[in-house]
């Protein structure tokens, strides 16, 4: 019927021409109304996150430092001589390293810990909520209070080093240039694990739990469901779990700015965004603190290009 | 035509304005009065010292009212002052005007020139004497009120001391020797965990604390830069820095952060602190004070120390520059310089301190050591790139010194030579 309706008034309209109803589509969609609802959004991404991009590209291309309105400075374009700059700095190459540690402790023992966390927590019947809770207050606690204890747990006479006994490393552990940024990644897990056990509680409620009778029905024991229907049922949140460790990982600035006292000792916990702080807002010189920043964003770009290409599988 | 000449007024009138607005870019002036913003630090003493300050003014000046508030929250004042002049919305004056952040500020056009007040040179020469060189910019000018100090000196615990068998009079710290003989001492009877504890931590400022006050005695008063070369690549900065290394490497001074106050929490016996220690401790320590040592033992009358200045920085953003030039003055007088050292105990940048307040120096006793001091004081350099090279000097001491990875000479000959490079600008 509708097909019948349809057809004289597409033979009225030139052959080269759309109806202005699918043009308008064409332009703004199946629901004009939902670009509407969207642009606040849109506004809000373009000037807090595009804008400041784009603008940190340019300033790591020109002399550039900060002014006072009005004032007469010279900033000129200089290519690539940030960036040299950047490549011929050591202490760049070690911040670098220093996250990659960071990351390769910080983002496995997310992952595993919080799905496993997440499962046990999914099973748990009395309470609950406290457990959640527990799990949870880390993450909403700002890391500056927390600091302190754990500065308490780690310096050589703290906590950690009286049960270790003769055990305990020598420098202890936040001294240590070996085990600085092992704490620091530690210390992160435990305080973001809150966030991601949440994710995951959330991912499991959409596995189905006949397929967990069926495993069972098959002979399947808890190990074998565990790795046969949960991880490949919250695949999609393994995949989220991982881009959000890894992006707020390579972003780490708070942790060895408090804990390490500024990425001690000798630069073995500084990151790039600390190294940026010092450079761009420090020291004055936001035109090689962007181009440590640009870096930064191809690095955690082609991270998060190889978790898709391999964690992420067809799902995602 | 009428409404042509009208058009012309306005017109006129707007760039005179504009004019107005915009003349500071960092040339001084004599033109602008009327009410001013000034932001001075926000610790208890120096907020009443400025309250009072503004009345006085106040009380006398209808036209030309001055608003005061605390230095706005941030990690740093140097950061909140440097946001600031890039929005454009600095005040005329601020009390707590970093002598490192200065060649910054110059740099981002934010500060005036004082010396082109027609008294600048004359009033800040003439209040703060021989001492106001190291405040000049390398253009000669002054972009900054050289304002108050707070000379540092070693504090030692006379409990600690007495307990390890130590005089808690006549403590021997003058000469090196002296120093680590009474160290060893202190740590091993058990008397205190560690003798000193600077902060072991790698901020740019930390420098200030531990090598830089030793430097300045031992070097006879030289700064870090002179002349746009580094100059502690000589037997003055090796033996200062040696000095440090030998406490940290025997476990004289603590390479961990620590937090809180390692001397008032008697984790240390000593520390290296200005004349705001004296209300700080109070009598929480039972303290003493001494000059902070050299390699042979200086005379305290000739030793040389850090600063730790703040001085005032008058804001380019600043509309009213002839009313905040008066009140700069107004407010670093013989009159209110005196307020100052009674609400603060800092010392402010005045030659002859002791003798213009010796009334407060004899009722104050305990004072009249850091008054001394003040005179013979030591600046961090006023040269481009500072927090740069201040960073780079405490990396290399960092690796070398607290954590002992490189021999000090190599530390102090690579840092030497990138401070030259970052020295030139």
């Amino acid at each position: 019927m509708t097909a019948v309706e349809a057809a004289p008034r597409r033979a009225a309209t030139k052959p080269d021409e759309a109806p202005p109803s699918r043009r308008r589509r064409r332009w703004l969609g199946e629901h004009p109304l939902g670009l509407l609802f969207s642009t606040p959004y849109l506004v809000f991404v373009g000037l807090i996150f595009a804008y400041p991009v784009v603008f940190a590209v340019w300033m790591s291309f020109q002399d550039y430092f900060f002014a006072a309105p009005g004032a007469e400075v010279d900033r000129p374009f200089v290519g690539f001589d940030n960036y040299i700059a950047v490549i011929e700095d050591p202490a760049v190459w070690r911040s670098f390293g220093n996250v990659g540690i960071f990351l390769l402790i910080n983002v496995p023992l997310t992952v595993g810990l919080s799905l496993l966390l997440a499962t046990a927590l999914d099973k748990v019947v009395h309470a609950r909520t406290f457990f959640r809770v527990s799990y949870y207050v880390p993450y909403v606690t700002a890391s500056v209070a927390i600091v302190a204890v754990w500065l308490f747990l780690f310096t050589s006479n703290g906590l950690v080093n009286q049960i270790l006994g003769p055990l305990a490393p020598d420098p202890s552990w936040l001294v240590n240039s070996g085990l600085a940024m092992p704490t620091i990644a530690l210390f992160v897990t435990w305080k973001g694990l809150g966030f991601y056990i949440l994710l995951y509680l959330a991912a499991l409620q959409n596995v189905g739990k006949e397929l967990y009778e069926a495993a069972s029905v098959d002979g399947a024991g808890a190990v074998r469901r565990f790795f046969s229907v949960t991880v490949p049922g919250v695949r999609p949140a393994t995949v989220l779990v991982l881009l959000l460790a890894t992006i707020t990982g390579a972003n780490l600035f708070t942790e060895p700015y408090l804990l390490t006292g500024g990425g001690g000792p000798n630069g073995a916990s500084t990151s790039p965004v600390l190294l940026i702080y010092q450079k761009g807002i420090e020291q004055g010189n936001p035109d090689v603190a962007s181009a440590i920043g640009v870096i930064l964003i191809v690095f955690v770009l082609v991270i998060a290009w190889l978790q898709r290409r391999f964690a992420g599988g067809e799902e995602s | 035509m009428r409404r042509r000449i009208m058009t012309t007024a306005v017109a006129a009138a707007g760039l005179l304005a504009l004019t107005a607005c915009t003349s500071g870019g960092g040339d001084g002036g004599d033109e602008g009065r009327g009410d001013i913003t000034i932001w001075y630090s926000n610790n208890e003493a120096e907020i009443a010292w400025g309250k009072q300050m503004v009345e006085a003014w106040n009380a006398e000046h209808a036209d030309e009212q001055v608003k005061a508030q605390e230095i706005p929250a941030g990690s740093s004042s140097e950061e909140v002052i440097g946001a600031a002049i890039t929005a454009g919305n600095a005040p005329c004056l601020v009390y707590n005007t970093s002598p490192a952040a200065v060649p910054q500020f110059q740099k981002q056009g934010g500060l005036v020139n004082l010396s082109e007040f027609d008294d600048g040179d004359d009033y800040i020469t003439e209040r703060s004497g021989d001492l106001a060189e190291q405040y000049r910019s390398t253009d000669g000018g002054f972009y900054q009120m050289p304002w108050k100090s707070n000379p540092v000196m070693i504090f030692y615990n006379k409990a600690m001391f007495a307990q390890a068998g130590l005089d808690p009079e006549n403590p021997p710290l003058a000469t090196y020797d002296e120093f680590l003989a009474t160290a060893r001492t202190l740590v091993s009877s058990g008397a205190a965990p560690f003798a000193i504890n600077p902060a072991p931590t790698s901020e740019f400022f930390q420098s200030w604390f531990d090598f830089y006050p030793l430097y300045a005695a031992q070097s006879g008063g030289k700064l870090l830069v002179e002349d746009g070369a580094a100059t502690f690549d000589d037997a003055n900065g090796e033996a200062v820095a040696e000095f440090w290394a030998t406490l940290y490497s025997e476990g004289l001074a603590g390479n961990e952060q620590y937090q809180g106050d390692a001397f008032a929490d008697g984790l240390a016996a000593m520390s290296i602190v200005g004349p705001w220690a004296i209300s700080v401790y109070g009598e929480d320590v039972e303290w003493g004070s001494v000059p902070v040592p050299t390699q042979a033992g200086t005379a305290p009358e000739e030793t040389y120390t850090f600063s730790d200045a703040k001085n005032v920085g008058m804001f380019t953003a600043c509309e009213n520059q002839a009313t905040a030039w008066d009140v700069l003055k107004f407010s670093t007088n013989e009159e209110q310089d005196g307020i100052w050292l009674e609400e603060t105990g800092q010392m402010p940048l005045r030659q002859n301190l002791t003798e213009t307040y010796a009334d407060y120096f004899e009722a104050n006793p305990a004072y009249e050591q850091f008054g001394e001091q003040a005179a013979r004081t030591v600046e961090v350099p006023n040269v481009p790139n500072s927090i740069e090279i201040w960073q780079t000097f405490r990396d290399g001491y960092s690796n070398s010194v607290i954590f002992g990875e490189e021999p000090v000479s190599t530390f102090l000959t690579d840092a030497a030579a990138e401070i030259d490079e970052l020295a030139q600008g």
